[in-house]
């Protein structure tokens, strides 16, 4: 009779904070630049150097921890861990191990209960009977530095070091063990994704690596209280091979225990293209780091003043915006969702709705060509470069009929495109509809006469023929006709032609 | 005018005043290292050609107005843990022989700033890790006063050119007594400021928390001189303090009436030489007739200061030395290559001399798991109750006067054999870095064997002004 299992999962994630410059100097942190140009002898760890805190990761570490529930320490320190490896140039790392900046936290993850829903389409915006809420405790968040990066040889003779990267501000975010399902943790890193991105703390992008997960994972016999051993896993970079990891892993630790074995505590590496796992180090040769205090660094007290600060530019969050937007919108609960879902989208939803555009207008223009356009040149609702004054300008053009659809939606894209202002846009490009009646009169006019053949099947009872004279109608004025007055002013002219027949 | 008889405030007025030029300085410095350096060792790279240029181009500024500070146009030499753009900073290692930074220490830039003119880089005890300059891969220095002797360490090399007139101050850095003990083995004025009142940016770190770069002058005056120019740099690191700009050269006054003055009966038990016991109270008495308030008091805790400094030392410095490891600069053991791990482990163990691994092994040892809260911790510990000390004995007191090292210099090779005898020998000055003070070194008379003996004066953090002004008193009285 096979035990039944219950599977743990704790995650630490770290997370690039988004600053423009490294975490002890002045070097910046742009992502892909060409080797070593940005350096300096401070990142480089040249001797004599000395490190100096940017002001502004701390700000930022203070800010995840006050979003994510935790106790800022009012008084920490950063330690050196110490191995020699290549990637980083001084041979330890300036992390937080003794005091770290914030503890005791928690966040709360929405998440889909039947696994047959699958990972990948999971989103807390679905309307499913089994969306279920849980709170997911946070150990820790501290501060750290990122090490640089080992470019290797294909032929296996020399290796390359890019140190680009190295003094990059990192937060790692400790969870406590909390999730049992791989729909728990992808639930657990949407929600960590959604706080940073609305702190605009980092950009949490898993495949350049500007956030990074490592699953720490064990079975205990289901009912027990105590944990199993645990393995850490490695090398995930989408939240797919994050979902096979855990399942695979899972599997793993199931078989051994089944047949009496015991789990061996190490760190494994993830496969992606054999969806597999291996071991990398086991606890028996588990490096001793030396942690201790970095003698370079003075100590961080927070004061109340600077939690304060932090605290009260705490943004509102998307589920906290959701529950707003429902009582004062009347917009459906999926557009709702949709908009909320990134700060800079649900930002401008709402000061284009302050400058009087009707929200659901609104709300169409974000879910409709602004998702179109963004999905099309595959950018981020971070890239949006539009105001949203333009925007209600936009609006307003097709509300007072000054422009039709079709030319919205040029007129949008040149206003995605470069930020245009639609009302001098359309004015540059006269777009604007024939709106005064004497013109589109004229052109009516000539429609008729050049089109005898249509205006006898009207005159004749067939209705389509209407449309067709509008078309033309239309064609004739360039596409800038009102469609609606076109139509009814040759109705008008006909009826004429029908009373003389 | 015999300008190497002149203190380096005396050749900086004289340069002012056009009496002598910058570029005769420097010739006649450079004609006593031609004299004296085969003898003593005291640089590790000398730029003779680069100090001539400096010199003539320094001249040219001070003749243009630019430079009118008390040390414009006069000739320093830099410890060689100090990073000197486009000179080679070697820190007197094997590790280092071929390094040149491409920045210069915040101090060295100060010092630039106000004129002063760069001969060389001294030699040193590899990375500041021993008390006599022989632990250096550049082969040890002689004491200008009998070279026979050791001139004590780790600032070995800058004290004795300043002692031997090969150049007119210098700057060392002192993490247990690298700049009071060599000062006091070779008879001239060397302090260790407050931890933070000069910034160490461009210090290659030894053990972080302790070190502190402070000047080796002919005179007290000189000291304060060159403290202004080095102290309150706009820092480059954050572990500096931003101290106020005091004015040092201000507290050069003869005056100590008032001033209350301890001697710590801890400092003068056993161990002491007698004849430094007694140099020490003739001084403590000059200073009584002075009108100071002198007597003796119970400080505490010294026992605990040897062995809280060396592990902390230690702990620190195997982690700050981690970067020396063959693949960026410096040395890197040959034949070593297909393999990271064996390349590591040849390059540092030929790199670096038998002192430093030495440290490295006990710094590994007291950082590792299982060892950290049995004597890291316990260490900090001790430090914080250290500083406690202090802290009380400047309720009632403004200064502790006590000796710099037990006996006068000891001769060369004598120290190498025991190295535990000779940390022993640190044990007057490392209470003063545990506990971030300020303290000066300087002469207060010679052994019948014709060896200077110093006096250390240890003041209250940041009472930089009022140690100098002490220090100015009893210069002055002793005549």
């Amino acid at each position: 009779m096979a035990e039944k299992y219950e599977t743990v999962i704790g995650l630490e994630v770290h997370v690039e904070l988004a600053t423009k410059t490294k975490i002890f100097c002045g070097c910046s942190t742009a992502f892909g630049d060409s080797p070593n140009s940005h350096t300096c002898p401070i990142c480089l760890g040249m001797p004599g150097t000395l490190p100096m805190l940017n002001g502004r990761v701390l700000e930022y570490a203070v800010a995840a921890g006050i979003a994510m529930n935790c106790d800022i320490s009012r008084f920490c320190r950063f330690d050196r861990k110490n191995y020699f490896y290549p990637d980083n140039p001084q041979n330890y790392q300036i992390s937080q191990l003794y005091l770290p900046i914030c503890r005791d936290g928690w966040v709360e993850i929405e998440f889909n209960e039947d696994p047959a829903q699958g990972v990948e389409k999971l989103s807390p915006s679905m309307k499913n009977p089994s969306l279920r809420t849980k709170k997911v405790g946070i150990h820790e968040i501290h501060m750290e530095e990122d090490a640089g990066k080992l470019v290797h040889d294909d032929g296996g003779d020399y290796t390359l070091i890019d140190y680009n990267r190295a003094g990059v501000p990192l937060i790692e975010i400790v969870s406590e063990p909390d999730m049992r399902t791989a729909q728990e943790v992808i639930a657990y890193l949407e929600k960590l994704r959604r706080i940073l991105q609305y702190l605009g703390v980092s950009d949490c992008k898993l495949q350049e690596g500007s956030m990074r997960v490592d699953v720490n994972l064990s079975l205990r016999k289901e009912g027990t209280k105590e944990l199993g051993i645990r393995t850490e896993m490695k090398n995930l970079g989408s939240f797919h091979a994050i979902s096979r990891a855990i399942e695979s892993e899972r599997q793993r630790q199931q078989a051994l225990l089944e047949s009496g074995r015991e789990v061996v505590q190490e760190t494994r590496r993830w496969d992606e293209g054999k969806e597999t796992s291996y071991a990398m180090r086991s606890k028996e040769n588990a490096r001793d780091y030396r942690y201790f205090p970095d003698p370079d660094l003075a100590p961080i007290c927070i004061s109340h003043g600077f939690w304060e600060k932090i605290r009260a530019a705490q943004p509102e969050f998307c589920w906290e915006k959701r529950k707003r937007y429902k009582a004062e919108y009347d917009i459906p609960e999926y557009d709702i969702d949709i908009i909320t879902d990134s700060r800079q989208m649900a930002e401008l939803f709402e000061a284009t709705v302050a400058l009087g555009s009707q929200p659901k207008k609104v709300s169409n223009w974000l879910m409709g060509e602004t998702l179109r356009l963004l999905r099309e040149r595959n950018l981020d609702p971070s890239d949006i470069r539009f105001t949203p004054e333009n925007l209600a300008k936009l609006i307003a053009l097709t509300e007072s009929r000054t422009i039709n659809s079709t030319v919205a939606k040029e007129v949008f894209e040149i206003m995605f495109t470069e930020n245009a202002d639609p009302e001098m846009y359309v004015k540059e490009q006269r777009l604007a509809m024939v709106a005064d009646e004497e013109t589109l009169r004229r052109t009516a006019e000539k429609v008729i006469r050049e089109n005898p053949k249509s205006v006898q099947d009207y005159i004749r009872g067939k209705d389509r023929a209407l449309g067709y004279l509008v078309g033309q109608t239309m064609i004739a004025c360039g596409g800038k006709a009102d469609p609606v007055g076109a139509s009814r002013l040759l109705k008008e002219l006909l009826q004429q032609e029908v009373n003389e027949a | 005018m015999e300008l190497l008889s002149l203190s380096a405030v005396q050749l900086g007025r004289a340069i002012r005043e056009g009496r002598t030029t910058a570029v005769e300085a420097m010739e006649a410095v450079l004609g006593r290292i031609e004299e004296k350096e085969e003898w003593l060792n005291c640089y590790i790279t000398l730029d003779k050609e680069g100090a001539r240029r400096r010199a003539q181009e320094t001249q040219k500024r001070i003749e243009a107005g630019e430079l009118r500070g008390p040390l414009a146009g006069v000739p320093m030499a830099v410890k060689d843990n100090l990073c000197t753009r486009g000179m080679r900073t070697t820190c007197g290692s094997r590790m280092l022989e071929t390094f040149v930074p491409a920045y210069s220490a915040d101090a060295v830039m100060g010092l630039e700033r106000a004129g002063a003119v760069l001969v060389g880089k001294t030699n040193m005890d590899e990375f500041a890790m021993g008390s006599t300059t022989e632990n250096s891969f550049y082969g040890p220095t002689r004491n200008p006063w009998n070279t026979d002797h050791v001139p004590g360490g780790s600032s070995g090399g800058s004290a004795a050119a300043v002692a031997a007139r090969e150049c007119f101050f210098a700057l060392g850095s002192d993490t247990g007594g690298s700049v009071r003990q060599p000062a006091a083995h070779c008879g001239v004025v060397g302090m260790k400021p407050t931890y933070g009142t000069v910034s160490r940016y461009g210090l290659v770190a030894y053990a972080s928390s302790m070190d502190q770069i402070g000047p080796l002058c002919g005179n007290v005056e000189d000291c304060g001189a060159v403290l202004e120019a080095i102290a309150g740099i706009v820092p480059e690191s954050d572990s500096t303090y931003v101290h106020r700009k005091d004015s040092f050269q201000g507290a050069l006054k003869r005056d100590v009436r008032g001033l209350r003055i301890g001697l710590p009966k801890d400092y003068f038990g056993e161990g002491l030489d007698e004849e430094v016991r007694n140099a020490l109270l003739k001084a403590a008495r000059l200073l009584e007739a002075e009108g100071a308030e002198v007597d003796e008091f119970d400080l505490g805790l010294s026992d605990y200061a040897l062995p809280a400094y060396y592990t902390i030392a230690a702990a620190e410095a195997s982690s700050n030395l981690e970067r020396f490891d063959g693949i960026k600069y410096g040395y890197r053991a040959g034949n070593a290559e297909d393999d990271l791990h064996r390349m590591y482990k040849r390059t540092r163990s030929e790199g670096f001399g038998k002192e430093v691994k030495r440290r490295i092994m006990l710094g590994g040892f007291v950082l590792s798991s299982g060892y950290y809260d049995a004597y890291y911790q316990k260490a900090l510990k001790a430090k914080a109750l250290i500083k406690g000390a202090f802290d009380k004995a400047f309720f009632g007191y403004d200064c502790i006067l006590g000796p710099v090292a037990p006996c006068t210099a000891p001769k060369l090779g004598e120290s190498l054999p025991d190295p535990l005898k000779m940390y022993l020998g640190d044990v007057y000055t490392v209470a003063a870095n545990l506990a971030g003070l300020p303290a000066i070194s300087l002469p207060c008379g010679m052994s019948r064997a014709g060896l200077p003996i110093g006096m250390q004066l240890v003041a209250d953090c940041f009472q930089e002004r009022k140690l100098l002004q002490i220090a100015y008193t009893y210069e002055q009285c002793r005549g």
